[in-house]
């Protein structure tokens, strides 16, 4: 698929990640790829999978640096502030609203009940995504050695996140680097 | 006071925004460790209810931060917290992809991102166990968690559906 002569303005990539942020449960990349590439043609496949690539190397929300990554390409400081603006802004005023509900109401008996039970099937959508995760990326021992520190440093040790990647990191990359080239 | 604990949410949530590989939900152990263990700001089972209305709601995965600063110090805290979640990690990603060409393909790199996948899913499974353990208060609840995993892994049903069985299992009576 070919991409749009026209680069987008601030204005469009704000409506566009608007559409984005609102689109998505759970995740929000697949609706990113969808706008991205498919109907307003800004990225091609290649493009996209290259950015999200990019966004998964870096630390923080992955959509988050897609927004800015994406922005910052066409329009600059502007376009980034704009993309970010945009896929931020209506989800924050959701989960706000959602906030002062739960806080209003979430003591009344019946809806405290509600939410044990969503709470339980939530904990299973991140179980979910855990077994996902480590039947795609765990293909050799070695790995199942650091996730299974890993897990055993936050999960049960209660460590510091820091404390556990200024361990396990290095580690983990120095295997790595034997294997690729 | 307030202004403490604003400045307490934007320095932690500064700092996990750039270690927080793989992005927001391997790094909630985090989150539940700084607001529930560290500060006392809120219990366990309230920060895995929390998560769960950001489940609920549409958007990316990362506003369970702004709901966590709602709780902690209402609407400047959920402002303040997301704020500074996504502030240090974009600037860097915006310092950092206009480099990308140059570095994309050097052997540092594909080290540095296949050496973190592993981590990422073992804080992933601690994310997994930490959250279910905050959630499940009896058999019947940890029965749902497995059955929502379960059929999340083997199957394409939409995950909204799930939220919603579970929300009625729980009005029910039966978690």
């Amino acid at each position: 698929m070919n991409r749009s002569t026209q680069p987008p303005t601030p204005r469009a990539l704000f409506t566009g990640f608007l559409g984005i942020g609102v689109s998505g449960f759970g995740g929000v990349m697949p609706w990113a790829r969808r706008l991205l590439v498919e109907e307003r043609r800004w990225l091609t496949a290649d493009e996209f999978t290259d950015v999200v690539s990019l966004c998964q190397f870096l630390p923080g929300p992955n959509i988050v640096n897609v927004a800015v990554a994406v922005g910052a390409r066409f329009v600059g400081a502007r376009g980034a502030l704009a993309a970010l603006a945009g896929l931020m802004i209506a989800p924050f005023a959701i989960v706000i609203v959602l906030g002062a509900l739960y806080t209003t109401y979430g003591h009344l008996p019946d809806v405290a009940a509600a939410f044990r039970g969503i709470a339980s099937a939530a904990a299973g959508l991140v179980v979910a995504m855990a077994v996902k995760m480590a039947r795609a990326g765990i293909t050799r021992w070695t790995a199942v050695i650091v996730a299974a520190a890993a897990f055993a440093g936050i999960g049960l040790l209660r460590l510091p996140l820091f404390t556990v990647l200024a361990v396990l990191a290095p580690v983990s990359v120095l295997l790595a680097w034997r294997r690729v080239r | 006071m307030t202004d403490g604990v604003l400045g307490q949410l934007a320095a932690d949530f500064a700092l996990l925004s750039l270690i927080a590989v793989g992005g927001a939900v391997p790094v909630l152990p985090e989150m539940q460790r700084m607001v529930v263990d560290n500060h006392g700001w809120m219990s366990a089972s309230t920060f895995a209810s929390l998560f769960a209305l950001a489940q609920a709601a549409p958007g990316p995965n990362v506003l369970v931060v702004s709901l966590i600063g709602w709780q902690v110090a209402g609407l400047a805290g959920a402002a303040v917290a997301t704020v500074a979640m996504i502030t240090p990690s974009s600037l860097l990603t915006y310092a950092v992809a206009a480099a990308w060409e140059r570095f994309r393909d050097a052997r540092w790199r594909k080290a540095i991102q296949r050496g973190l996948a592993p981590v990422t899913i073992g804080l992933m499974a601690g994310a997994a166990y930490l959250l279910t353990r905050a959630a499940d208060q009896n058999l019947a609840a940890y029965a749902l968690t497995a059955f929502v995993a379960f059929v999340v892994v083997l199957t394409r049903v939409h995950p909204l559906w799930l939220i919603a069985f579970g929300a009625l299992l729980g009005f029910g009576g039966v978690v």
